[in-house]
């Protein structure tokens, strides 16, 4: 491996994904993520690849939808706004079932919002945002590291189920600036071969033909319960979730991102004051790894979820202790990144 | 016996039967442009992209890799594939709807690019598949399901010019509006068609002719009177010819 490098977190994303073989970029810039896009317009040239600055993230998501028809790797990043800007076109891509992935650094919201690290677009990337039944992989890391191997999953599981994947980072993480080790440039004859579907020509060959529709319902059907047994794979291979000091805790954090980073430095002020903390910090946002969560239940006498929101993975807690254990929560909004010490102040209070 | 066959289907058609109601232009333009990639020999390397609405299925009709974009998404899809894979031919079919109204964004940024696509746009001045509402190319005065008092300037603005309003960008190779609701106008709208593509196969840059043509079934009238009724109201409004030519003359 490669020594460490000083990178900020936008722009280690991108180098993340040139790594791991993504020779298209399109998208358009939106604070706090444009260094994303500036990176890749001054990188993707030097590797033979293109970037694209879109006139809209409409047009950017949909730029992304021909790329990705042809079986290349694709990518598009932006922020909270212009994700939602997106939506219509990741229901597409997911219906028509193409592996991309997408980068999107939340911001406080709703409306415009302000520039700050939020979580508060939870909703919109685990539980859908576009229309129809559909998923996203989403990956939730905490820190640049994590980021930047996150990403070069995100392009190999969005390949294996030909499905997009969504990397949701905050604005802390994009913004900060962390020492990172990258891996090793992927030799692009070793990327998966995807002409067995890819809009390439119909040389030698029936034509293929992509879409994510059909105007007859029995038809639709199954196509969506096909995506349904793709993402019961999905759910059965790819989870991921850190536990940290969970083995004899009593109350059990919940917490991810950038608040689960926060989260480490909470358990270990609780465990000074002699409440025995742990953290369990999901990394696959979906699939979520309830089974994972559920089995604390049996343990723990409390659980307590942190967000940079208002509570909207709080609900994937709930679901997953099942009524089991008490589950309380604290947030902060708007763009407010909560003090390890305000955290656990409410903490104290519970118990 | 033996049989010689003189006059068959163009190969870059599936022979899948067109969905089309009877009267309407699709199945001539559709016709036009699969005898071109026939005669460019480019069906091999041809990627369409479909729209939203009547020409929907398109993608099916043409024996070519396709998609359908989103609702007038199809020039920012097509930018996309172009991109990926420069080597190919990259064609969208889009309808009024799609191409003048949802879609402004797209088709003026791709032509302003100079994106090296082809785009057919037909016009029929109404939108077809969800039953005959107005469209941005609704002639002034014109009665659809949402403008039954008649099209007015005052409340729904002007027919949008498409055509005209590309012309201005450096990046159009080569523009040209033309219909064909008479046996001469579908031989000269072959051969702009032709050119649209040779101005992305010849690297010059964006390539679009809009056709103008009927829909009977929400115009209300019957094909061969749609066919007057186009000559006689949308030519005026909308001025046939060459628009931009850098293409220059056939070899």
């Amino acid at each position: 491996m490669a020594e460490k490098v000083m990178v900020k977190g936008t722009e280690a994303i991108g180098e993340a994904a040139i790594r791991a073989g993504c020779r298209l970029y399109f998208g358009y810039p939106i604070t706090p993520q444009s260094e994303l896009t500036e990176y890749m317009s001054r990188r993707m040239p030097q590797v033979d690849g293109v970037f694209l600055q879109a006139e809209s993230e409409v047009a950017a998501v949909n730029m992304l939808y021909g790329a990705a028809s042809t079986g290349h790797r694709v990518m598009t990043s932006t922020s909270s706004p212009g994700y939602s800007l997106m939506q219509e076109g990741v229901s597409y891509i997911a219906g028509a079932e193409l592996p991309v992935v997408f980068v999107n650094v939340v911001r406080g919201g709703p409306g415009l919002g302000d520039i700050q690290p939020a979580q508060s677009d939870y909703f919109q990337a685990t539980k859908g945002g576009g229309h129809g039944d559909y998923r996203l992989v989403v990956y939730g890391p905490e820190s640049l590291q994590e980021a930047v191997e996150l990403t070069a999953k995100a392009f190999d599981v969005a390949d294996k189920y030909r499905n997009p994947a969504l990397i949701l980072a905050d604005g802390m993480l994009g913004q900060m600036m962390e020492p990172v080790e990258f891996p090793e440039f992927r030799d692009l004859n070793t990327l998966p071969d995807h002409s067995s579907w890819a809009m390439q020509g119909a040389k030698g060959r029936e034509p293929h033909k992509i879409t994510s529709f059909d105007i007859n319902e029995y038809v639709l059907e199954q196509m969506n319960l096909r995506y349904q047994e793709k993402y019961k794979k999905i759910i059965e291979n790819e989870q991921m979730w850190e536990e940290y000091k969970t083995e004899d805790a009593d109350v059990i954090i919940v917490a991810y991102g950038t608040m689960g980073r926060i989260a480490k430095t909470i358990v270990n002020m609780a465990r000074e004051k002699g409440v025995k903390a742990g953290l369990f910090r999901p990394i696959t946002l979906w699939p979520y790894p309830y089974d994972a969560l559920a089995k604390l239940a049996d343990q723990a006498k409390l659980f307590f979820t942190v967000e940079m929101s208002m509570g909207q993975m709080v609900e994937d807690v709930k679901l997953a202790v099942n009524g089991k254990k008490p589950v309380e929560f604290y947030g902060r909004t708007g763009g407010v990144v909560p003090t390890p010490n305000e955290v656990l102040a409410k903490l104290m209070e519970l118990i | 016996m033996s049989y010689k066959i003189k006059f068959k289907g163009p190969e870059a058609l599936s022979g899948k039967e067109f969905t089309y109601c009877p009267g309407c232009h699709h199945g001539i333009v559709h016709r036009l442009v699969a005898e071109v990639i026939d005669e460019l020999g480019i069906r091999e390397k041809t990627l369409m992209v479909a729209p939203v609405g009547c020409s929907v299925f398109a993608y099916e009709f043409f024996d070519v890799d396709g998609t359908v974009a989103p609702h007038g998404r199809a020039p920012a899809v097509a930018t996309g594939m172009k991109r990926a894979m420069p080597e190919n031919v990259v064609f969208t079919y889009q309808g009024d709807g799609d191409l003048a109204a949802i879609g402004t964004a797209e088709i003026l940024h791709a032509a302003n690019r100079g994106e090296k696509i082809t785009t057919i746009f037909i016009n029929n001045a109404i939108y077809g598949m969800t039953g005959g509402q107005m469209a941005p190319t609704t002639l002034l005065g014109m009665k659809t399901t949402t403008s039954p008092y008649g099209r007015s300037a005052e409340n729904e603005g002007y027919p949008i010019h498409m055509a005209e309003l590309l012309s201005n960008l450096p990046g159009v190779a080569y523009l040209a509006r033309t219909k064909v609701n008479k046996p001469q106008d579908v031989i000269k709208t072959k051969k702009m068609i032709k050119k649209a593509f040779l101005a992305q196969i010849e690297g010059k840059g964006f390539g679009m002719v809009e056709v103008l043509s009927t829909c009977p079934t929400n115009w209300g009238i019957p094909p061969v009177e749609a066919n007057k009724w186009l000559e006689e109201n949308m030519v005026p409004e909308y001025p046939l010819g060459v628009y931009v030519d850098k293409v220059g003359d056939e070899k």
